[in-house]
């Protein structure tokens, strides 16, 4: 279980703070949404959760990250690396520059973690495997649609072995067939039992995927409940969210004096 | 006069050339020497052959004396010029950096000492790439980049904040993310393979040790001349 305490944050350099009284809990194998307008704190909170922020960003923490119980706030990240991990918008910058296959581009985490060969290669063909990606093994990392890139880049993430994914708007430099794509290799992991906390703008993305959202707008959760009921409430859009095209659909339909549920039944 | 020739002439034509004519490069070897040198011989060149104090002058060109002592030392220096041309050239056609860098590592180098070096390589084409694409961002806002060379120049300028900042703000994402794959955890890593070393590559490298130290000794005990 990673757990966000009372967390406030400000940048280095800056007074203001950008996350005020955060609490966050993300249990084992349960999928998060993280909604909300932008600059609401998103990014901000994914960074907290994965202890990038403070421990290399620098700035200013109250409040505590704590994962199965024990305290990690401060923790070099190389430190919760089995545990938690965080994936960016942009496939592009995950891409670690030096490898020259997919291969090798996914096994370079555990090999950085001091891994026997074995248990890397293991690793790296599971991850492959769990994404379905295994047929880009052989390719160069740059060579990508970036779609196919963000699927790498996250499945760089998962031969890690860690049991928290935190996913930061991973569609949000997509085109559809992408995020399609993406959205498939969720469910994929969803199904290996990974924690994952994903911040997405896309709530089609989310509705299906998730068993919990939360709305973050100024930094501060303003809602945390059952996606189900998230999703559908009528105070999402004014926070700057856009609801997903079901609910739009069911509520313009119900606007013209159609009873969807009615329809549905017939 | 020959004598500041020799060294040099040897290392070229004994060891450069016919390594690249093994490898089959010579010419690519030739075209990016001559394009790594030419801008400093240009300069070497101009500089030695009028400036350079002497007896025998060959020519004057306004105030100006070209001596035979200026184009003896503008050649010594251009055939060293192209020994360290050469030689880096073919280092960098003949090696492949991340097997450099493995091998490196596993002689004890840092690993972050080695991503340095690789990703430097490897960010080259990167840049030109979003170079591209920001050239085109700004010309579709109507900012010239073709025409004369002015023109050209003061296209450029408009490129370099953005490219700059770009490449700053990938830096510092692409930080974040090696530091979450545990890039930054102390102690070896396992790598996944290591270049190859054959008993031929091991002979090579010592008679090119053995050939360094022969060199260096000749050059200190005076058997090969310094340039004047």
């Amino acid at each position: 279980m990673l757990e966000l305490r009372s967390v406030s944050y400000r940048y280095a350099g800056y007074a203001k703070r950008v996350v005020h009284g955060v609490d966050l809990v993300l249990g084992d194998g349960e999928i998060v949404g993280l909604v909300g307008p932008n600059e609401a704190g998103k990014s901000t909170l994914c960074l907290l959760a994965c202890g990038l922020a403070p421990a290399s960003i620098g700035g200013g923490l109250t409040g505590s990250l704590v994962i199965d119980g024990q305290p990690m706030t401060g923790r070099p990240v190389h430190e919760l690396a089995g545990r938690v991990v965080l994936g960016f918008q942009d496939p592009t910058t995950q891409r670690s520059g030096v490898a020259a296959t997919v291969f090798e581009e996914v096994a370079l985490g555990p090999m950085n973690l001091g891994l026997p060969v074995a248990e890397t290669v293991a690793r790296t063909r599971r991850a492959l495997a769990t994404l379905r990606i295994e047929e880009l093994a052989g390719r160069h990392p740059g060579r990508l649609s970036a779609g196919q890139g963000q699927l790498v880049a996250i499945a760089s993430l998962l031969a890690m072995g860690p049991r928290h994914v935190i996913l930061d708007e991973p569609t949000a430099q997509l085109d559809p067939e992408g995020t399609r794509l993406v959205g498939e290799a969720l469910r994929a992991l969803a199904a290996t039992g990974t924690a994952l906390l994903v911040a997405e703008h896309k709530t089609d993305l989310l509705d299906g995927l998730c068993g919990r959202v939360a709305v973050v707008v100024d930094g501060r959760i303003v809602l945390d409940g059952p996606a189900s009921t998230v999703l559908g409430d009528e105070r999402l859009e004014g926070w700057g969210v856009e609801p997903p095209s079901r609910i739009r659909l069911s509520r313009a339909l119900a606007g013209m004096g159609v009873d969807v549920a009615a329809a549905l039944a017939r | 006069m020959l004598g500041g020739y020799i060294g040099p002439l040897v290392i070229l034509l004994g060891g450069i050339i016919p390594s690249a004519i093994a490898a089959r490069l010579l010419g690519r070897l030739l075209r990016i020497s001559i394009l790594l040198s030419l801008p400093i011989a240009i300069s070497v060149v101009f500089v030695s052959v009028f400036t350079r104090a002497g007896t025998t002058v060959l020519f004057a060109i306004g105030p100006f004396d070209a001596t035979l002592e200026g184009v003896d030392f503008a050649g010594q220096v251009l055939v060293r010029l192209l020994v360290l041309s050469t030689a880096l050239g073919l280092f960098g056609l003949t090696t492949d950096p991340r097997a450099l860098v493995f091998d490196l590592e596993r002689r004890g180098m840092s690993p972050k000492l080695g991503f340095a070096a690789v990703a430097t390589v490897e960010a080259v084409p990167l840049m030109i790439e979003r170079a591209g694409v920001i050239q085109a961002a700004q010309r579709a806002r109507g900012l010239d980049t073709e025409g004369s060379l002015v023109a050209r120049l003061r296209g450029v300028l408009p490129l370099i904040g953005p490219v700059l900042l770009s490449s700053l703000t990938e830096v510092e994402e692409r930080s974040l993310a090696l530091e979450v794959r545990a890039f930054g955890r102390p102690g070896r890593r396992n790598l996944l393979w290591w270049p190859g070393d054959t008993s031929a590559e091991r002979v090579v490298r010592w008679v090119l040790v053995v050939g360094f130290l022969g060199l260096v000794i000749a050059r200190a005990t005076g058997l090969l001349p310094r340039i004047p």
